[in-house]
């Protein structure tokens, strides 16, 4: 029942119109409240925000950070470790190892640490939901989530095939269900069912996937149509088909059309931007342009934006032929993993190289989809961690888009011919706090459909992080002087504070029970676990919350 | 009491559990239906003879819940007394962990953080050596329901599955129909590779008996041939197999829609160790280029793949890790158990779920023996008697319940069959843990 009064902030809130106001802050309970109408009632806790930035807590809507993927990824590389500077033990917090993919108690320090405190996991196949929330149990502080792998799902093509959109709706909805997750996610859908079973992949949405006989552009509508008419939180997030091959930008555009219009959340769009040709690096170039019009005109859809940065890191992602693909152009070692009915997984270390024209490209791809998406609402930050970049290069990608000449002396660092390919030389646009604001906290919160995160307002949970304004932008967003989490600090000038666990958030969209028969018909016959094993059971979860759907036909 | 009342209590002793899952090899079958009769478990149905041993020796014992040097104590006083030798000591180790829940290995890995340990589970002395070649070559691999579906061609190497993991041939990699596997075995090519002819051999179509030690030097022959490399023949008198059946052998998988080797001990164990293991991903990988293959190890007890899993996510690395200086740090051969307790260095054990006393070197046990320890087992295990501190625990999947992770990584949860007046692995390590707790943050800050 402790009253805590966020005192004389700078105070940036995009979604309720504050923008670099100074202006106290009250909460209680977890929660941002109205300031006390009794003047007589003192606040119990204040902390002197005099000179502070004050924003919402960070959200990053596309990360891998938990589940089967990702912790192959730790075992893998253990060289990284070894030269990577360790998460010490303290008093009151855990040990950990950090490279390119940390482990679970460092994941969520290093992030409150940045002033982030939710993020959710893109990528999990049902069948290992369990493992997942394991680790984001031991994920301390972040309040989080997971997309549930639907794009190769043995059920979701059949139903297609067979024309049945209703059974498709109710095992999207039982499968959010079973694995406890946030939203329907679709990674190169029906490529990586190609790869399973053949070795190829899928190049374009209208490639038939052999034995079911439907086509990419058929998987993208229907999951989308059955997510639409659930009403779920946040619309379907597409990976779209033909990731990193110059001349992509097609496919982008194509599945993009192919929502119907549909809400929809293209992730990483940057490594979907190209053109060029087939095979061809000497054409390779960006086509932002082009998509990033259609964005503009097209409000049914949000982006974010899977940002390269020049250096180590490791690509992890559900796209199998492409884990495949990445192995064959580098050389480096290869993890694949096809999960029985339902997705794949590849993990390939990856270096981007300031010296490559394809890769500084992609660095100037990545920044060119922040400065010519007109509404901030619509586009979020993302480095699609570990892929592009770790998720501590955040500090580094706002000190870019608030500073050109920062951008130019990358630019003037790089291959000459990366100016010639791509039009990031000529754009001008700096962001404001506020845009910033917009694109690492309010657009994520809205794009998920959080109500209560993202935004300062009364009601909202009072996930509060605080800034030492600093010329040195990267230093400015490197180091918070507070971050807070449901009104308690975690963060105080770099130290953590007691280790504290954060809430698990998922759907439980209904579905017609009479649905049910044909699903466990259907398992029973391929899967290699008892039906009833499948679901994860509430009483497995520690701290959660069911986010509400609005299914179609139903009054909110 | 009335007939009524009989049949009612009769009645009321008598269960059945469905969908039970049973720990005792890496398949994790969780398809059992156990028959609970006062308190013991009477039938267990579709498990095979290992997991039949499993279920019907883990009946309740009569022992004490706790004892310190062998006399019974109470149980809180055992639990100060672990968390004090724990505490004072300057080299703790804990080890084992495959025995149990994921739930008790978190909480033995956060132990091992707060008074800077070393942990290292039973991996280390099984498929370690897979683990370390796939840090260096990485793995093709799928879950087990991938090979059901679609593998039309087989490899065992180095393994004997019909009687180390006896449901595997019928559940996951011989006879079950699947997706795209319509006949069945008939429809499936299955070739063993071992030193000598064991029962498996039976179930294969090709058994190519190797010569001793010269694993390494046949899938390195196998890889040059996916590459199109001449061969020189000699690898007959190195192997045992003459490079015909080589090349013969390679023609066939090659022309697999899905291949799969699956392989044990007989590589990890034996010359070369991780080497071997290295040469068998490498060929997997390699084989993609012609058609899909994988390459998995066979795991071996229930929840060793959760161990790995749990350290993984917890320290970064999944076996031999040290916390000594206050981060993780990672050492097969300097942190793992067996070669820190061989050369003498530990001067205290937490030992869960595992029984390194009767299987480690002799220096190694002489050590463990002298030094403090701390033994959870359901058993009075040889290192139970040689506990310091010893608890005697629930069974997990019998008693307790939890999760588990299968041989491929798919997590499962359990089902218990009926209580333990004992307490679990979970309960007793987070006992310890709030113990050690409460006497490092009442400490004064240094």
């Amino acid at each position: 029942m402790t009253l805590l009064c966020i005192q004389g902030g700078t105070v940036y809130d995009p979604r309720n119109g504050i923008d670099g106001e100074v202006r106290d802050l009250w909460a209680e309970d977890g929660r941002i409240v109205e300031p006390p109408t009794d003047a007589s009632r003192r606040p119990d806790r204040t902390l002197d925000a005099t000179g502070l930035v004050v924003m919402p807590g960070g959200i990053d809507m596309h990360c891998h950070i938990a589940g089967p993927k990702v912790n192959t990824a730790r075992k893998m590389m253990p060289d990284e470790k070894r030269v990577s500077e360790p998460v010490r033990r303290t008093r009151f917090t855990r040990s950990g190892t950090t490279g390119s993919v940390p482990s679970t108690f460092a994941t969520g320090y290093l992030y409150a640490g940045l002033g982030y405190t939710t993020a959710f996991d893109a990528a999990v196949p049902p069948l290992t939901a369990r493992h997942a929330h394991e680790e984001l149990q031991d994920t301390p502080i972040l309040d989080k989530g997971f997309y549930v792998l639907m794009g190769n799902n043995h059920y979701v093509m059949q139903q297609l095939q067979d024309g049945e959109p209703e059974r498709l709706k109710a095992y999207v909805a039982w499968l959010l269900g079973a694995a406890k997750g946030y939203a329907a996610k679709l990674v190169n859908p029906g490529g990586v069912e190609v790869w399973k079973s053949t070795g190829g992949n899928t190049t374009g949405i209208d490639d038939a996937v052999d034995h079911f006989d439907v086509t990419p552009r058929q998987i993208i509508t229907g999951v989308s149509r059955a997510v639409h008419e659930l009403g779920l939180p946040h619309p379907v997030h597409i990976h779209c088909n033909n990731l990193g091959m110059p001349g992509n930008w097609t496919t982008t555009l194509e599945t993009m059309k192919a929502l119907e219009g549909w809400r929809g959340h293209l992730t990483h769009i940057q490594f979907h931007s190209y053109g060029g040709g087939a095979g061809s690096e000497t054409s390779f170039c960006s086509e932002v342009a082009k998509l990033a019009d259609y964005v503009n005109t097209h409000d049914n859809l949000t982006v974010d934006v899977g940002q390269v940065m020049f250096g180590d890191t490791t690509s992890m992602t559900g796209d199998g032929p492409l884990g495949y693909f990445l192995h064959k152009v580098t050389g480096r070692k290869w993890f694949n993993a096809d999960t029985e009915m339902e997705a794949g997984c590849g993990i390939v270390p990856i270096t981007y190289k300031d010296t490559s024209l394809v890769h500084a490209l992609q660095w100037a791809i990545g920044l060119e989809w922040y400065l010519l998406i007109e509404d901030p609402w619509r586009i979020a930050m993302s480095t699609d961690h570990p892929n592009g970049s770790s998720f501590r290069a955040y500090p580094e990608i706002i000190a870019l888009l608030m500073d050109k000449t920062r951008r130019q002396e990358v630019l003037d660092r790089v291959p000459r011919r990366v100016k010639e390919r791509c039009m990031l030389g000529e754009l001008d646009r700096e962001y404001t706090l506020n845009e910033i604001a917009i694109i690492t906290r309010a657009a994520p919160a809205r794009m998920l459909g959080l109500e209560r995160k993202g935004h300062l307002g009364a009601g909202a949970d009072a996930d509060v992080t605080l800034y030492q304004p600093d010329a040195d932008i990267q230093r400015m967003f490197e180091l918070p002087r507070y971050v807070l989490r449901r009104g308690e600090v975690v963060v105080d000038d770099g130290e953590l504070r007691n280790h504290s666990d954060g809430t698990l958030f998922h759907v439980a969209p209904s579905y017609d029970a009479d649905a049910l028969p044909d699903i466990q018909a259907w398992f029973e016959k391929y899967y290699t676990i008892q039906f009833r094993n499948y679901p994860v059971d509430d009483s497995f979860l520690h701290d959660h919350e069911v986010i509400p759907t609005r299914p179609l036909g139903q009054t909110p | 009491m009335s007939t009524a009342e009989q049949a009612e209590t009769a009645a009321a002793q008598l269960k059945i559990v469905k969908d039970a899952t049973c720990t005792f090899c890496g398949c994790v079958c969780d398809d059992m239906e156990l028959t609970v009769e006062n308190d013991r478990i009477t039938k267990a149905k579709n498990a095979c003879v290992l997991g039949k041993a499993w279920f019907f020796n883990h009946h309740i014992e009569q022992r004490p819940q706790a004892t310190i040097e062998g006399r019974a104590v109470s149980y809180d006083e055992a639990i100060a007394a672990a968390a004090d030798i724990l505490l004072e000591a300057s080299y703790p180790i804990t080890y084992g962990l495959s025995d149990t829940t994921c739930e008790a290995q978190r909480v033995a890995v956060a132990i091992t953080d707060w008074i800077g340990g070393t942990v290292d589970t039973t991996t280390s002395v099984c498929h370690g050596p897979s683990g370390m070649a796939f840090q260096g070559v990485g793995e093709v691999t799928c879950s087990l329901g991938e090979i059901k579906n679609r593998a039309d061609f087989v490899i065992f190497w180095g393994g004997n599955p019909a009687e180390s993991h006896p449901r595997h041939f019928t559940k996951y990699s011989l006879m079950p129909k699947g997706e795209f596997i319509p006949n069945g075995r008939k429809d499936r090519t299955a070739v063993l590779i071992d030193v000598r002819r064991t029962k498996s051999a039976k179930a294969a179509d090709i058994f190519l008996q190797i010569k001793p030690r010269s694993d390494f030097e046949l899938a390195w022959a196998l890889r040059g041939l996916t590459k199109g490399v001449d061969i020189d023949p000699d690898i007959e008198h190195k192997t045992g197999i003459s490079l015909e059946t080589l090349t013969d052998m390679m023609d066939r998988m090659k022309r697999a829609k899905f291949g799969a080797i699956l392989f044990g001990m007989g590589l990890t164990m034996t010359r070369g160790k991780h080497i071997n293991s290295e040469a068998v991903l490498a060929l997997a990988r390699d084989m993609n280029q012609h058609t899909r293959w994988v390459a998995k190890p066979m795991r071996g007890h229930g929840n060793v793949t959760g161990a790995d899993n749990v350290v993984s996510w917890s320290t970064g690395y999944p076996f031999g890790v040290s916390l000594t200086r206050g981060y993780p740090r990672f050492n097969p051969g300097e942190f793992t158990t067996s070669d820190v307790l061989a050369r003498g260095e530990a001067d205290a054990a937490l030992i869960v779920a595992s029984d390194p006393m009767s299987n480690f070197s002799q220096p190694a046990r002489e050590h463990l023996k002298n030094i403090k320890s701390i033994v959870l087992d359901p058993k009075l295990s040889e290192t139970a008697k040689v506990a310091t501190v010893a608890f005697t625990t629930s069974t997990y999947g019998i008693n307790t319940a939890g999760t588990v992770y299968r041989m491929d990584d798919v997590p499962i949860p359990l089902r218990p069959a009926f209580d333990s007046p004992y307490k679990s692995d979970y309960e007793i390590l987070k006992a310890i843990e709030h113990r050690i707790r409460e006497r490092q943050l009442s400490a004064a800050v240094s």
